[in-house]
């Protein structure tokens, strides 16, 4: 029998610019890539959803403001409501906060500077889309490049992203410390990317699209969509 | 927007004059017509016929560079040239200066510059993959070139991230003449299917196509950009300046390119067009002369940002993203579909018609009649009086006072120190690490690098791309500045193991119609010719930028010199650093006395003096063919060109970039200082594995190289035997933390 | 006394406002059809201690100048004056 081969839809917002890449990424490691609309209200019966960075509609009013109400958000949240494994990547992280599917928000780095650098990522929980693969504790180089990646959220809310547990990465550094000085951009508590409740969406700042080439960066990325591929794979026969 | 300069006419003056042009530019005018020229007609020769746009003072020197190769698809007088790179792809590239903006709004100026380059590329039909940005400040002991070099920088990046074309090159330097006028160079770099370039002669106009304007609306940017921005001192007045400073819309940019690329695809287009400086009037009149065609324009069709905008604010209006399409009636549906999905207006402008009349209506009434080949092709073009500097010839001999025969006392570990933390030495981490250099994902060598090679998405081959001005020498002698600029850019990208192909350029310059001004712009020309026959890189295209200057001072002569090369596989790519311990080391090329305009003068000795290096380009080319041919077989480990700071820094730079220490032996009859610091051209830091070395080494005598064998890498250590020693980390401290601490920022 | 300023920096008019636009013309997806002329400015509030209003104002005027805005391209209306000190 023919194992089959996840599908995963990337969504071009207006001002997407990595989603080319996230496409090329997914193929990369073996999956079948299906470009997504913004203003389409169908995602194409795929098995999973990735919202790449980019600066949607110039990130003019406030990063992933915007096209937090595109049509597509319709289906998206729908699709995560039903278990669907979603995933932000930088502009597509701010998306999903705005659209209020993971909690916290984005502000300008600590340094008011855009940043683009190779950074190390500390594995915080195996309960996401895209660590399934990996074990707390693990760390995974990736690059960074973003000028507004700054995690911030209200007491209440962090108090509970760090009970239940939602925190999945951490910036730190290659033997996985982490502390101030492995802080690129000022975020709270070093989260570089959080999940939701139910743990199928998941959003982060660094760009593992851009850590699968070898020869174009590091390869942390490789084992993160290792992860959503075979959440895809899991969830294709699960969702109605 | 224009770099142009001014006339510094009071308001009384004649029409013509206000609008830049000259008594007998008028009578050109008057004669082409036949009768008197209307206001909005003398608006549009006045904006086609300035500088910016017709290159009248530098045609005749631009004519006699050489432009055609195996290589060469597209030559100048297009947007941009370009490149056949094998497979059926073409490279398209262009450099432009965005200075004359920068110094006034350095975060716009330099935004709305990335802007400008990009569209020539998309205009091309080109995908745009690549930007760099050359940069020239005054020093950073002043807050003001600190506010410069941040919001030019800050500007860079904010536009290129944020249409997703990576940064991946440029470089940034530092000279006291650039104080009040920084150099803000760009270019880009795209790719495209050879057959689907468009071209004035690959697609042709039909009568009856219309002309689209689409992207953004018109507004009063720029308007006298060609006047008013280059004519008052930049110290005063520059709230007078405001209408020539334009903010750019990186958003809309994208958007641009998306929906353009798209319409070429689709095979919707008769022509192309970006608009750039003056406007709608040269984006018209260069689409219906290209056609051999006549254009009825209608004004009243152009959508405007602000009411009540005259005929010629509408023809001149350097507003920003833009383009204009020719589209037969039939894909018009189409066309308009294509832009909406891409959430962008278009509105049909004008009409082509038999003929070559450019007829502009506005209100109802026509306001312009005029041959679009006479705005184009017939403007006026000057020999202007050159004139070498008094004492030049004097100079040009070596002479006793060339820091080359300075005594040296001090201690030349605390030089290489130094020179490393020098602005124009040290690493411009601070500002690169402000772009995005990984987008599109082709990215295998970025910034820092000394070509950077981005992949040819879907094959082995990258191009190898490199920027190079050389303004001390230029300041010097500016034929052998121009000179070391080509020769330097096509080493840059040899290093890596490619092979340079064709140049593009951008000649920054101060006020042509000084006597001085024009010999060192056709000293430069004469030097870029020259080294471009020899090292069969022709030149397909660039962009001249006079009229940098301020009460009297200009900048130094600086060629700007964009290098395109191409790398057949990008697994050969050789990298700058030392990579490894246990590999020998070797400097390829011969060193000699030449202290002349070197970083060591500068840094260590306080002076910009001497004669710059001598170039036997020659020798130049046959090292460039050596480093393809050891890195086609795979032979080198690192290979690091000898710049600023000659030997001595070149070492230190790899053993920095490559984690690895050293130990060698400098010894030839130079005393230390010269042999470390000597900036001999045509010289290459290798290493290679022991395997290696005598295939090396038979390999530099096929092609006539000298080869020196210096000593080995490895260990934190960095030893030059008998002189002195220090470590990787001590070299790194002071390489990285210059700029931050200059910028008087945490390091 | 301290005194209260608040200073709105705009963009001259004419110029081109990218985020102005960009805002507008998402407003109609959102069921927002009648909206136009939408502009994006800063907001910078700042307490100055000063004899006088007037004296006060006076320098709230020089550093909106100098340093909040870009008299290049931006314009500055400095809105009210409140004794810092009652509101706190």
């Amino acid at each position: 029998m023919a194992i089959a081969t996840p599908r995963v839809g990337v969504i071009t917002f207006l001002g997407s610019l990595d989603d080319r890449d996230a496409l090329r990424a997914v193929a990369t490691m073996g999956g079948e890539g299906v470009a997504l609309w913004h203003g389409d209200h169908d995602l194409q019966g795929v098995d999973a959803v990735v919202l790449p960075g980019g600066f949607s509609y110039g990130d003019y009013l406030r990063c992933g403001a915007i096209a937090g109400h595109a049509p597509i958000l319709d289906e998206v949240r729908a699709f995560a409501d039903r278990g669907g494994p979603v995933l932000g990547i930088c502009n597509g992280f701010q998306i999903l906060c705005e659209a209020g599917l993971l909690p916290g928000a984005l502000i300008r780095n600590a340094s008011l500077r855009f940043i683009c650098r190779d950074v190390f990522l500390r594995v915080e929980t195996s309960q996401s889309p895209v660590t399934a693969d990996l074990v707390p504790g693990e760390v995974v180089e990736i690059p960074i490049k973003h000028g507004e990646g700054q995690f911030v959220a209200t007491p209440e809310q962090l108090q509970h992203i760090e009970e239940a547990g939602l925190v999945v990465f951490r910036y730190a550094d290659a033997a996985g410390s982490v502390n101030r000085s492995t802080n690129p951009n000022g975020s709270v508590e070093n989260i570089a990317g959080v999940r939701n409740d139910s743990g199928n969406v998941v959003g982060l700042m660094p760009h593992p699209e851009h850590a699968v080439d070898p020869d174009v960066g590091p390869t942390g990325g490789q084992a993160l969509f290792a992860s959503l591929l075979a959440a895809a794979l899991a969830g294709a026969g699960a969702l109605p | 927007m224009s770099d142009e300069a001014v006339s510094d006419e009071a308001p009384g003056q004649p029409l013509h004059r206000r609008l830049g042009l000259a008594d007998d530019e008028l009578e050109r005018i008057r004669q082409t017509l036949g009768r008197e020229p209307r206001p909005a007609e003398l608006a549009m020769y006045g904006a086609m016929w300035s500088e910016h746009c017709s290159y009248k003072s530098s045609k005749i020197h631009l004519r006699t560079l050489p432009t055609e190769g195996p290589a060469v698809l597209v030559g100048p007088g297009q947007d941009a040239g370009a490149v056949d790179v094998g497979d059926g792809m073409a490279a398209v590239f262009k450099m432009e200066s965005h200075s004359h903006p920068s110094a006034i709004e350095p975060y716009q100026g330099a935004a709305t510059g990335v802007g400008g380059i990009v569209r020539d590329i998309i205009s091309m039909g080109a995908r745009p993959v690549a930007l760099l940005d050359p940069l020239i400040f005054g020093p950073l002991t002043t807050e003001r070139n600190r506010w410069l070099l941040s919001g030019v920088v800050a500007g860079i990046g904010g536009y290129g991230n944020c249409i997703g074309v990576p940064t991946v090159g440029g470089e940034i330097r530092f000279a006291d003449a650039h104080s009040a006028n920084p150099t803000v160079d760009v270019m880009c770099v795209g790719l495209a299917e050879a057959d689907a370039l468009v071209t004035g002669s690959t697609l042709t106009p039909h009568d009856g196509s219309v002309m689209v304007l689409y992207g953004a609306s018109t507004g009063r940017d720029g308007i006298g950009g060609v006047s008013v921005l280059a004519s008052a001192a930049l110290d005063e007045g520059s709230e007078a300046s405001r209408p020539s400073v334009q903010i750019g819309d990186p958003f809309a940019e994208k958007l641009l390119i998306e929906a353009s690329l798209e319409l070429i695809e689709c095979g919707l287009l008769e022509g192309l067009q970006d608009l750039g400086g003056a406007g709608i009037t040269c984006a018209v009149s260069e689409s219906a002369a290209r056609a051999g065609m006549g254009v009825r324009l209608d004004l009243d069709a152009v959508p405007l940002r602000e009411p009540d905008m005259e005929a010629f604010e509408i023809l001149t209006s350097e507003s920003q993203e833009r383009m204009l399409a020719i589209v037969p009636p039939s894909k018009l549906d189409d066309v308009r579909a294509v832009c909406e999905r891409w959430g962008l207006d278009i509105a049909v402008i004008a009409d082509l018609v038999e003929g070559g009349k450019l007829t502009v209506t506005h209100g109802g009434v026509t306001v312009a009649e005029v041959p679009a080949v006479s705005l184009v092709d017939e403007g006026p073009e000057y020999d202007r009086p050159r004139e070498p500097p008094a004492g030049h010839h004097a100079r040009a001999a070596v002479s006793t006072d060339d820091p080359t025969f300075a005594p040296f006392e001090g201690d030349l570990r605390v030089a290489l120190l130094r020179m490393l933390g020098a602005p124009n030495v040290a690493s411009k981490r601070w500002a690169w690490q402000q772009y995005d250099s990984r987008v599109q994902g082709q990215t295998v060598a970025g910034p820092g690098s000394d070509a950077a090679i981005v992949r040819v998405p879907g094959s082995l081959k990258a191009l190898a791309l490199s920027t190079d001005g050389k303004g001390r020498y230029g300041a010097l002698d500016p034929y052998l500045g121009a000179v070391h600029a080509v020769a330097e850019a096509a080493r840059n990208v040899a290093v890596s193991g490619a092979r340079p192909l064709a140049i593009t350029n951008c000649l920054n310059f101060g006020n042509p119609e000084r006597p001085v001004v024009m010999w060192q712009f056709a000293e430069s020309i004469r030097g870029i010719r020259d080294a471009c026959i020899v090292l069969e890189t022709p030149v397909t295209g660039g962009n001249v930028s006079f009229y940098n200057e301020s009460g009297g001072s200009s900048i130094w002569p600086t060629p700007v010199i964009g290098m395109l090369g191409l790398l057949e596989d990008h697994r050969l790519r050789v990298p700058a650093g030392f990579p490894r311990s246990g590999l020998a080391v070797y400097v390829l090329g011969e060193t000699f006395g030449e202290l002349g305009g070197s970083e060591f003068a500068e840094t260590v000795i306080g002076v910009v003096a001497g004669t710059p290096p001598a170039i036997d380009l020659v020798q130049e080319h046959a090292l460039h063919e050596l480093l393809h041919d050891a890195a086609r077989d795979d032979l080198l480990a690192s290979a690091h060109d000898c710049g600023d700071g000659g030997l001595g820094v070149a070492l230190a730079e790899a053993a920095i970039d490559g984690g690895n220490g050293f130990a060698v032996t400098v010894a030839n009859d130079l005393p230390g200082h010269v042999a470390l610091f000597s900036e001999s051209a045509s010289r290459v830091v290798v290493t290679v594995g022991p395997e290696h070395e005598d295939r090396l080494i038979a390999l530099a005598s096929a092609h006539g190289v000298s080869i020196t064998r210096l000593g080995e890498t490895g260990g934190p250590r960095v030893v030059f035997d008998g002189m002195f020693e220090t470590t990787v980390e001590e070299l790194r401290e002071i390489f990285e933390t210059a700029i931050p601490r200059l910028m008087q920022e945490p390091v | 006394m301290r005194h209260r300023f608040e200073v709105l920096v705009t963009l001259k008019p004419g110029l081109a406002d990218p985020q102005g636009k960009a805002v507008e013309s998402s407003l109609p997806a959102l069921g927002f059809d009648d909206v136009s002329d939408v502009h994006i400015g800063r907001h910078v509030r700042l307490d100055v201690e000063a004899t006088s209003e007037a004296e006060a104002r006076e320098q709230v005027d020089a550093i909106a100048h100098r340093l909040l805005s870009n008299p290049v391209i931006e314009d500055y209306r400095v809105i009210g004056s409140s004794a810092a000190d009652e509101e706190a």
